[in-house]
């Protein structure tokens, strides 16, 4: 079964993009600047089987992070279809539902709502959560008073202990000390070991090779290569030392 | 698509906006009294001393009766029509049902409004106004209110997100609205042709029920609960009717 599709996928956007002003407006329709477009995805098509693991290689602004919104249904294609059969919780920018000024307890609650769980689901996990993040009575505190590392053990904690059916990881593979990025590591080759499908966007690495059986290279948005991840990461490294 | 739990996350958002407004404040909630009994104080003022020629009995209730609803509208609207723009990390990382962003600041400015509905309701006990059955109505009243002003932020917030301008739009729209609602004035006083023209709008119209209600002790008028139910019906249906429209390019424009 196919949990993830995309087809002849395109997405453009304006090279203005950011913050629109009413001059902008004025100035398009008065004819005074062409909309310049910016190709973030040029024609991508792939599809993921369920249980399978998948990295998504390429340099920065490879267009990396605009597939994995596509997937997560944050932005939609400016052509082509992305179909994706199940829930996808996205460890995307860790913690950007968090809020400073709440306690570790109501944001835990608050993303848990976030992602789609309900009250019952929540406080089911609250615990489990908790204990995984090591943060003991700090979760009484709020988030202001967490050094980083802690933020992001508690975000981490979070997103891999609601279950997803389809784990979507951006650049983050493991946080923290060496104790909790070896902790991290297990859970992710824990949850891809009960068959859940991943995505996952990282540097190539060591444990991005061991995780992941399939690798797709982007460059500049286009699709270059995809297949076992032994072939595309010797490539990617091939051509990565031939242009330094 | 997201499905999830809408109460559990909706109560969750207005909680947090609600604690993030409130937890730094020593004064805390006694604000949410202070604004409007500071503001009734002034127009009171303003109205019997330096122009004391008004025939209006009750002064002081009579101008919170509009100050209340005046206050609410604003600062649910204000932050309302910011709030999608302002919560772009959230919008553009988490695949929640974006109307809830707008709804949820809204509905937070409704605690808020609780506390300042109290207070009015204490005022009116205090000037000698009684309860009675005719208070059913204000439930029904303000219920509408909230409708419309879901409406209108539902629209404003989504148009915010492509031309930020928007938000100082509504700033400017609501300086002006405070005169062009009957807050310290009374309809009666507005020639006949512009006030059939007032009932169409909510907020005008929400003022000349709560007066009605708790001064007069009287039941509001069929016609004019019926155009306060069209209007912001409509609004509301028009605001859901934007919002979806315009949500599918948010993630370009944050």
């Amino acid at each position: 079964m196919k949990v993830i599709e995309l087809q002849n996928v395109t997405k453009t956007f304006h090279r203005s993009g950011g913050q629109r002003l009413l001059r902008h407006y004025l100035e398009e329709v008065l004819g005074k600047t062409d909309p310049q477009l910016f190709f973030a995805l040029k024609d991508v098509s792939f599809s993921v089987a369920d249980g399978e693991s998948v990295a998504v290689i390429g340099a920065n602004g490879a267009g990396k992070s605009t597939l994995l919104s596509l997937v997560t249904g944050l932005a939609p294609p400016s052509s082509g279809t992305v179909t994706v059969n199940g829930r996808a919780a996205a460890l995307l920018d860790l913690g950007s539902g968090f809020h400073p000024d709440l306690t570790g307890r109501e944001n835990i609650l608050l993303n848990a709502s976030l992602l789609g769980f309900s009250r019952r689901q929540a406080h089911d996990l609250y615990d489990s959560i908790v204990e995984f993040s090591e943060l003991d009575d700090f979760i009484k505190e709020p988030l202001r008073t967490y050094s980083s590392g802690m933020m992001l053990r508690l975000a981490f904690s979070v997103a891999v202990n609601l279950d997803p059916q389809i784990l979507i990881i951006d650049e983050v593979l493991a946080v923290g000390d060496q104790k909790f990025q070896a902790k991290c590591t297990e859970k992710i080759f824990e949850i891809r070991n009960q068959g859940r499908t991943i995505l996952c966007v990282s540097h190539f690495s060591p444990t991005l090779r061991e995780l992941c059986d399939r690798a797709l290279w982007l460059d500049h948005g286009q699709l270059v290569m995809d297949g076992p991840i032994a072939e595309v990461g010797a490539a990617y490294e091939g051509r990565l030392s031939r242009s330094a | 698509m997201w499905k999830g739990d809408y109460l559990f996350l909706l109560q969750n958002l207005v909680v947090k906006d609600f604690k993030i407004r409130y937890r730094n404040m020593s004064l805390g909630v006694f604000w949410s009294l202070l604004n409007p009994l500071v503001m009734m104080s002034a127009l009171t003022f303003v109205f019997t001393a330096v122009f004391p020629n008004n025939q209006i009995e009750n002064f002081p209730i009579f101008v919170l009766c509009g100050l209340v609803p005046f206050n609410f509208f604003t600062v649910a609207w204000q932050n309302g029509t910011i709030s999608v723009a302002n919560n772009a990390g959230l919008i553009k990382r988490v695949p929640v049902p974006r109307e809830i962003v707008p709804i949820a600041t809204v509905l937070s400015s409704c605690v808020h409004l609780g506390i300042q509905i109290g207070l009015l309701l204490t005022m009116v006990i205090i000037f000698g106004r009684g309860i009675n059955w005719h208070w059913l109505w204000l439930p029904v009243v303000w219920g509408l209110e909230i409708l419309f002003v879901c409406g209108i932020t539902l629209m404003t917030s989504a148009l915010d997100v492509y031309i930020r301008d928007v938000r100082y739009v509504v700033e400017s729209a609501c300086t002006l609205l405070f005169w062009m609602v009957p807050v310290f004035y009374a309809i009666h006083s507005v020639p006949q042709t512009y006030a059939n023209i007032y009932q169409f709008n909510p907020l005008a119209a929400l003022i000349l029920a709560l007066r009605t209600i708790l001064i007069d002790g009287a039941s509001p008028t069929a016609t004019l609960l019926l155009k306060l139910a069209f209007s912001s019906t409509l609004v509301f249906a028009l605001g859901l009717y934007v919002f979806h429209r315009m949500k599918r390019h948010f993630f370009d424009y944050l």
